[in-house]
């Protein structure tokens, strides 16, 4: 087995999740390209316990579990966090989040946007 | 080139063109469905690499439970059934900063690594892996329980905004369009509603 194959495949899928990241403007849109971005360092941890005698054993494929265990809290609480948006203002648009919340009246989810 | 070695190229081709195709499609269910297949091809090489239980692991949570999730917040939030014009921003930083990445890590492992050649190691079975979760990593594992106990809380509590909230505090009114479960009595709303 070659071990650059899957090396160089996780750099790939670790550059397009950062590319998605900065790219899109909808928040789940960016949560998936989160996603690909974990999905890459699972792949290099994976990868790296069949290349890397270690001193433990499949420690490499036990942090791969830790990481998809990781990624499931982490897109529970971030939909919640959408979804809750998506209440409030009726738009998912990374753009348009205020960052002071003070100064802004909340738009009711009711009214139909123009998005 | 030994038949893993093909397997591995093959799969990571289709896990790179989905992968793109997820970061550059203009539809969002199809966003969603590129990943499954990206995961899919994920949860491949990991079965290729002898990592069998972390693929397993990658189908059940990641392609059945993640993706679902996912899937249910572009329904939930804007699902539009043809393309969308405005998913994006100007990309070119953003092209930068990707590619930049990307292609640095590649280059770099390529570098470490060249066409050096490694036989695969045992498998890592679940007999295997739960050995050394259960002997080796037994407080990150009691840790990472607390972990998900935190965020399940932490959901639930974003998902219900009046949790928390002082009655009458701000002023504002539960949101409309919202169905207030009537399983909450309050004694100082009773009579608002």
């Amino acid at each position: 087995m070659r071990p650059v194959i899957p090396y160089v495949t996780a750099a790939l899928l670790f550059g397009l999740g950062a590319y998605g990241v900065l790219r899109r403007r909808n928040a789940v849109l960016v949560l998936m390209a989160v996603e690909l971005m974990l999905n890459a360092v699972n792949l290099i941890l994976v990868t790296a316990d069949t290349t890397v005698r270690a001193q433990l054993p499949h420690a490499g494929q036990v942090f791969a579990l830790f990481v998809i265990v990781l990624a499931a809290a982490e897109v529970g609480v971030g939909l919640a966090i959408v979804l809750q948006l998506y209440r409030l203002r009726s738009s998912v648009v990374v753009d348009e989040v205020p960052l002071d919340e003070a100064a802004v009246e909340p738009v009711p989810a009711t009214v139909e946007g123009d998005r | 080139m030994t038949a893993a070695d093909v397997l591995l190229l093959a799969l990571g081709a289709v896990a790179v063109g989905a992968g793109l195709l997820v970061v550059a499609t203009r539809h969002l269910v199809r966003a969603g469905l590129h990943l499954v297949v990206c995961l899919g091809a994920l949860a491949g090489m990991y079965l290729v690499l002898t990592a069998e239980l972390v693929a397993w692991v990658q189908v059940l949570i990641y392609v059945g439970a993640v993706v679902v999730l996912l899937l249910f917040a572009v329904m939930l939030t804007r699902a539009p059934i043809g393309a969308s014009a405005d998913l994006d921003r100007p990309g070119w930083p953003a092209a930068l900063v990707g590619g930049g990445a990307g292609l640095g890590l590649a280059a770099l492992l390529v570098d470490a690594f060249r066409w050096s050649r490694v036989d695969l190691p045992a498998a890592g079975t679940a007999e295997r892996l739960g050995e050394q979760v259960f002997r080796s990593w037994v407080l990150p594992f009691e840790v990472l329980s607390v972990l998900l106990l935190a965020a399940l809380v932490g959901a639930v509590v974003l998902a219900r905004p009046e949790i928390g909230r002082r009655p009458g505090a701000d002023g504002t009114p539960p949101a409309p369009g919202r169905r207030t479960p009537p399983a909450l009595p309050r004694a100082d709303e009773g009579g608002r509603r």
